[in-house]
């Protein structure tokens, strides 16, 4: 009961914080389906023929074109008001000056001396107000979202339909110049490309002099129909210096004349487009959805006149993705599948000549093509995906079927009145504006509530974890009250929100049912604190994390509030690692452990019992701490780079080694490769050798010995195969991609087989008593009755355990050299850790199977620097016996810091495009067909595989101080046989020491510190989801956050979620291994008593 | 402990200041384009060269520590070569230390040791001067109750705050702000400058404002 009553409030505690960030992610992460239709030319958007005039005409698509060349400029950031012409004709005020007010002195004149040829809009864009996310709107018509759920994580290159897609299936020449943005967004699409790093945002010019190096001279080259600058000094002024900079002053300057260059150069058939992507903010700072940021410019103008009016006082305001059907249909290309901007009816007017009857047909006509698209894309995405309102969307259906009646009708009967047409254009716009407010309303809006909401889920879920942590060791710790109150409390809440949902007859949203249910018992927890906790204990107890490891830890954590740093994290984790190693080292000395003279005596309880020596003396611990830095060190030569860091070169041992050219290079690290796990293998058995656990005939021990390197067997082979797989000579080729689909499944197998026998079998203990078996003899006990209850169990094992260990001494001195001779409990003392160290190297080869080969090397570091943390940690933890047990904070921080440490050391980084979808083909070389969670399960596993170990290996972090206790005073000395072991240990040891059997002479204690593990793992790890949490809240319109802080908050949840069920399952192993020891025991006695 | 050595104490840190600030601002007067960030390495050796010599000097002078019995020439040589050894183990082990954190390996050697030289001068020479080339004693004095004398205890001080001043100055590399002294390892070296000259003026204050828990074997 007690052991299912921890795992289930680690349980409920994990879900708490899954709410917490299910709740945030719902709100920060804009999510849309990407649908990867195309528009054709010769299928138009609907029934019904195609429109008035595009019939026959060479070069027409859904309509005639308009222009046949068109020049886009876009400045980045360029803000609407920095383009607005500037009266100085009101009276009574003078002109405001700023630097970035009417510095745009060109497009002023044409709107003045060609009205009908130019026009200035202002244009709203939609957030997030980044660049990436303007481009792919300015070229999809759609609306920009962080994850678009379906496109390949992979690259940034768009996979909807876009302008850039469509004119190059038209056969246009795309030449493009500046922001190498693009490159990522359309690869290969140009047929010319200047591109220029955006990524120094403190240099104004290079992007801008590159531009205009090339740009009129491809102009008059006349090589071109489409042409794009997208100048970024604007931008980059903004962020170095702000608009209020005279600096800014001259850039736009600069601006304005490379707008009177092209002005100058443009030819009849060219349109030209000056955009701005998005607006900033006072500070130049762009990301978010104020009104600066979202403000930005649009000037129009071809020396052909376009427009049939003049222009109005104050621009009109647009959407900025009208400009897509518009430039689209301007051109004579189809709309992008998934636009859902409306076209700009007035450049359809047909210029300042044209009859009002004509130009309001040809309106109508460009807003039904547009409409008929809309239509087409709306019930293309409700099929697919179910985010839509339902309602809503079958009120713009109505809209449309009426508008394209009314339509259908005045085709058939053109000698209708033109308020007739009016009507219809208003109907038209009606439907395309209802449905991209519809869109907006479901996809694209930070919702600053459920953020909120989340994060604070978030902080009180860590605060839950740092006072229960605190609690859990103390000996009234109501377990059964904890688990079930809360619980009941969240189904509290989970009734009452289901109950607001029948109410007000809302679809139910599982995330805020979730959230409900998590906020429901929250509460409970968070009033039941404050009632009993805040007004009995001091403060102290407020913060019982140590204050060098709370700094520690709140560098950590402030490190994720800075893009540099979060970029910079493979190499400020092993830093804060090594800080800390040190820092522990130092604290030793400091405590006078490391050094001899001051010998530490420790009293135990029972009376019986000699001192326990202190169990480090001379300088082992600084030699610990060395050789941890030195590893950490090693796996740092591991790293793969961040994109946003040129100056850095990832690791070349990353790649397979099929990619390594020279053969000899290829043996030599097949052979490292190969040695680094038969190290692995060895270190393990001889870890298990020496503490016994290698003798039993238990199956699974059995497994060790021989599964094992089965294992290794065939993880070696598998390489040799994938290595050289393009060398093998053809008849062996169906033979080798055979043994490749083979070999990593049969490994995977036989580890799943090996971790099955463990759960069976988790005792790997040896029963063998010498010649003239003593089972006759009686235990030493007041023992009464069949061990039923829990409780005599609990008084009785320690008993056995001694009488055991006192009568093999007896029988060794009896028979001293007469038959070799083991003792079954000498292998108790370890049997907790040796079931985990089995089970963690059973995990590792498959998790090894999907990194490149030479990633193995790291993982046999990894072994080793958790194995010297181990030890540093045990050396500063005394054992209290009979408990409370506890593992410091220190251990718990260092532990962390080494998961994340060593995800990046096997070459994994936080950004989607540097995720290693190689391992979704491991075993699977042929892909896996239509299947998505097999190759999601491999990729994950691959990317998560150390946060994976080191949560499972957690519990080991209690357990290594007993298990160092045997290693007492004198070092232990390997002995080859077991008499000679046997005989060395009778002579130098009084008494054998408990090591883990002292955690099962207090159950309660040991129970108790395995829930106190667990919570101070979660928090330590919950606070560092909540820090990215805050972080992508609070800087959600900072530049990076795309880029840095969004996909940190992802990989981090993940990672959260993973490490959850790792410890959740790890401890779950202890308690198994627990109840088989119980049973043990049981039979033991049973067989004693007969 | 009187008042009388904790202001000698102070006086003489001011004085390890002094010659930290005129080795920034005299060498600018004899040499041409000199400037701590830009010649950072000859800054380094001029300070380093200072603060060894005011070291020193100071030592000869105020003798804190009894001097020891015996005084030939050939022990004073021998134990002055010995402390030269010390010297340069130590800059060896603190640069071995640096690569182990995360310092360049082939690169910038010659400014990952001109580091470590700077920081054993600001924490291994007093250490020599005041308790000479004895590991015992040393350990003996960063340990818990370990300090036998005010100077002791600022050498504690100024030892864990040139430290502490070192690692912190390490910061401010990976951020993005493109500043001339976010170099490795100039932030470190002004780091470890900065924490030394603060250890300077926090170790006679501290030991002002708590000498009266302040007690120690001798006196
Ligand atoms: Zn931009
Ligand atoms: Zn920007």
């Amino acid at each position: 009961m007690r052991k299912v009553s921890v795992l289930a409030f680690l349980a409920w505690v994990s879900f708490l914080f899954y709410a917490g960030i299910a709740l945030f992610t719902s709100g920060f992460l804009l999510t849309r389906l990407e649908l990867t239709n195309q528009s054709s030319c010769h299928e138009p958007p609907g029934p019904g023929s195609l429109p008035w005039g595009s019939q026959g005409k060479p070069g027409a698509c859904w309509m005639a074109s308009h222009f046949s060349r068109v020049v886009l400029v876009l400045i980045d950031a360029l803000r609407f008001d920095f383009a607005q012409p500037q009266r100085s004709h009101v009276p009574g005020k003078s002109p405001v000056s700023l630097p970035f007010l009417g510095k745009l002195g060109s497009l002023q004149k044409i709107l003045e001396i060609q009205p009908h040829h130019a026009r200035l809009y202002q244009s709203l864009v939609d957030p997030p107000t980044t660049t990436m996310q303007r481009l792919k709107a300015l070229t999809t018509g759609s609306l920009p979202t962080f994850i678009d759920a379906g496109s390949n994580f992979a690259s940034h290159a768009i996979v909807e339909d876009n302008l850039i897609k469509q004119l190059t299936s038209a056969g246009k020449r795309i030449v493009f110049m500046g922001d190498d943005t693009w490159k990522d967004l359309f690869p290969g699409a140009f047929s010319q490309a200047f591109f220029f790093s955006s990524f120094n945002v403190r240099d104004l010019h290079t992007v801008d002099n590159g531009i205009l190096e090339h740009l009129y001279p491809t102009m008059d080259s006349g090589e071109w129909d489409v042409l794009i600058a997208h100048f970024l000094g604007v931008d980059h002024c903004g962020h170095k210096h702000g608009p209020h900079h005279p600096e800014m002053a001259k850039k736009l300057s600069q601006m304005d004349q490379v707008i009177q260059g092209l002005v100058e150069r443009l030819e009849n058939d060219t349109l030209l487009v000056v955009a701005g992507d998005h607006g900033m903010t006072m500070n130049g700072d762009h990301g978010g959805d104020s009104d600066l940021e979202v403000s930005a410019a649009l000037f129009l103008y071809s020396p052909m006149a376009l427009f049939s009016s003049t222009p109005p006082e104050e621009p009109v305001v647009i959407p900025q993705i009208s400009l897509v059907p518009t430039l689209a249909l301007l051109l004579g290309i189809p709309i992008p599948f998934g636009n859902i901007g409306e076209v700009m009816t007035e450049l359809f007017s047909g210029g300042k000549d044209s009859q009002p009857y004509a130009s309001a047909l040809a309106q109508a006509s460009a807003l039904y093509l547009n409409a008929q698209q809309v239509s087409r894309f709306l019930s293309a995405y409700s099929a697919a995906a179910q985010d839509l309102q339902v309602k809503e969307l079958n009120e713009l259906q109505n809209l449309f079927i009426k508008a394209s009646t009314d339509y259908n009708r005045l085709l058939q009967s053109p000698q209708g009145a033109e308020t007739a047409l009016q009507t219809l254009i208003a109907e038209l716009q009606q439907f395309l504006r209802g449905a991209r407010a519809m869109c907006i309303e479901s996809w694209a809006r930070f919702s600053l509530v459920r953020m909120a909401g989340g994060a604070a889920i978030l902080a009180a879920a860590c605060f839950l974890c740092l006072f229960a942590s605190q609690w859990a060791t103390s000996p009234g710790f109501p377990f059964r009250s904890l688990l079930l109150i809360p619980l009941a409390w969240s189904l509290a809440g989970a009734i009452l929100y289901v109950g607001l949902l029948t109410v007000t007859r809302m679809k139910l949203d599982p995330v805020l049912l979730g959230a409900m249910a998590a906020t429901g018992s929250l509460l409970y927890f968070l009033w039941k604190t404050w009632t009993g906790w805040g007004s009995k204990r001091p403060v102290t107890t407020l913060l019982p994390i140590p204050g060098p490891v709370l700094l520690f830890l709140l560098i950590r954590l402030a490190a994720f509030f800075s893009d540099s740093f979060v970029v910079a994290e493979a190499r400020a984790t092993p830093f804060l690692l090594g800080s800390l190693i040190l820092f522990l080292v130092a604290q030793l000395h400091w405590e006078g452990q490391l050094l001899p003279p001051k010998l530490l005596t420790m009293s135990r309880l029972s009376s019986s019992a000699p001192t326990v020596p202190p169990r480090h003396t001379g300088t082992y611990a600084l030699w610990l701490g060395v050789g941890l830095l030195l590893c950490t060190r090693l796996a740092g030569l591991f790293h793969r780079c961040p994109e946003e860091t040129p100056a850095c070169h990832s690791s070349p041992w990353l790649s397979p080694l099929a990619s390594i050219v020279g053969g000899r290079d290829k043996n030599l690290w097949y052979g490292a490769c190969v040695g680094s796990l038969v190290a692995l293998l060895v270190a393990v058995r001889l870890w298990l050798r020496h503490y016994g656990n290698l003798k039993s005939p238990e199956p699974s021990v059995l497994f060790v010995r021989w599964g094992l390197p089965l294992m290794a067997l065939g993880t070696a082979a598998y390489w040799a195969l994938a290595s050289g797989a393009d060398e093998a000579p053809p008849r062996l080729r169906a033979l080798v991609s055979g043994a490749s689909v083979v070999l990593p499944r049969a490994v995977v197998g036989l580890a799943a087989s090996g971790l099955m026998l463990l759960l069976w079998r988790p005792v790997a203990v040896l029963v063998k008593a010498g010649v003239g078996a003593s089972r006759t003899r009686t235990v030493l006990t007041p023992f009464s009755g069949p061990p039923t209850s829990q409780a005599d169990l609990d008084y009785v094992v320690p008993q056995i355990y001694r009488y055991m260990q006192e009568e093999f001494r007896g029988r060794l001195e009896k028979t001293k050299s007469q038959v070799p001779l083991t003792v079954a409990a000498y292998q108790l003392g370890s049997v907790y850790s040796a079931a985990m160290v089995t089970a963690l190297t059973l995990l590792t080869f498959p998790l090894l199977l999907l990194h490149a080969e030479r990633i193995s090397l790291v993982f046999l570091l990894l072994f080793l620097q958790s194995f010297l943390l181990l030890h540093l940690l045990a050396a500063g933890i005394p054992i209290t016996t009979p408990g409370p047990f506890t593992v410091p904070w220190q251990a718990v921080s260092a532990w962390t810091l080494m998961a994340t440490q060593t995800f990046y050391s096997t070459g994994h980084q936080p950004v989607f495009p540097a995720i290693q979808w190689h391992a979704a083909f491991v075993g699977f070389p042929e892909g896996h067909g239509s299947s998505t969670w097999l190759p999601a399960l491999l990729v994950g596993a691959n990317t998560f595989a150390s946060h994976l170990l080191f949560a499972v290996g957690c519990p080991l972090l209690l357990l290594w101080p007993f298990l160092c206790e045997s290693q007492g005073p004198k070092k232990r000395r390997q002995s080859p046989g077991h008499e000679v072991e046997a005989r060395i240990r009778s002579e130098e040891e009084e008494e054998e020491p408990l090591m883990e059997m002292r955690l099962r002479e207090a159950p309660h204690q040991f129970h108790a510190a395995l829930l106190q593990l667990g919570l101070k793992y979660l928090f330590v790890l919950g606070i560092q989801i909540l820090a990215c949490a805050l972080a992508a809240f609070i800087l959600r319109r900072h530049l990076m956050v795309w880029k840095v802080f969004a996909p940190k908050f992802i990989f981090e949840a993940i990672g959260f979620i993973v490490s959850s069920v790792g410890l959740l399952l790890g401890i779950a192993l202890v308690m198994r291994v627990d109840g088989a020891v119980s049973s043990w025991f049981r039979k033991l006695v049973l067989a004693q008593q007969r | 402990m009187k008042d009388s050595d904790i202001k000698k104490l102070f006086y003489m840190h001011l004085l390890c200041i002094f010659s930290i600030i005129l080795s920034t601002f005299i060498p600018s007067f004899f040499l041409e384009n000199f400037s701590v960030l830009e010649t950072h390495l000859l800054w380094l050796c001029i300070c380093s060269v200072s603060v060894t010599a005011i070291n020193l000097l100071l030592y000869f002078v105020v003798k804190p520590n009894v001097s020891s019995k015996r005084s030939s020439l050939s022990y004073k040589v021998a134990r002055f070569l010995k402390c030269c050894i010390y010297f340069l183990i130590s800059c060896l082990f603190l640069h071995v230390i640096f690569v182990l954190y995360g310092a360049p390996l082939l690169e910038l050697v010659l400014e990952t040791f001109s580091f470590a030289v700077i920081l054993s001068t600001f924490t291994v020479v007093p250490c020599l001067c005041l308790l000479g080339p004895n590991l015992k004693a040393w350990l003996r004095v960063f340990s818990k109750n370990g300090v036998n004398s005010i100077w002791e205890n600022s050498l504690q001080i100024t030892t864990i705050s040139s430290f502490v001043g070192a690692w912190l100055g390490a910061f401010p590399i990976p951020l993005d702000w493109e500043r001339p002294w976010q170099v490795w390892p100039i932030s470190c070296t002004l780091g470890a400058t900065f924490g030394y000259v603060a250890g300077l003026f926090i170790s006679p204050l501290w030991i002002y404002w708590n000498r009266k828990q302040l007690t120690y074997k001798n006196n």
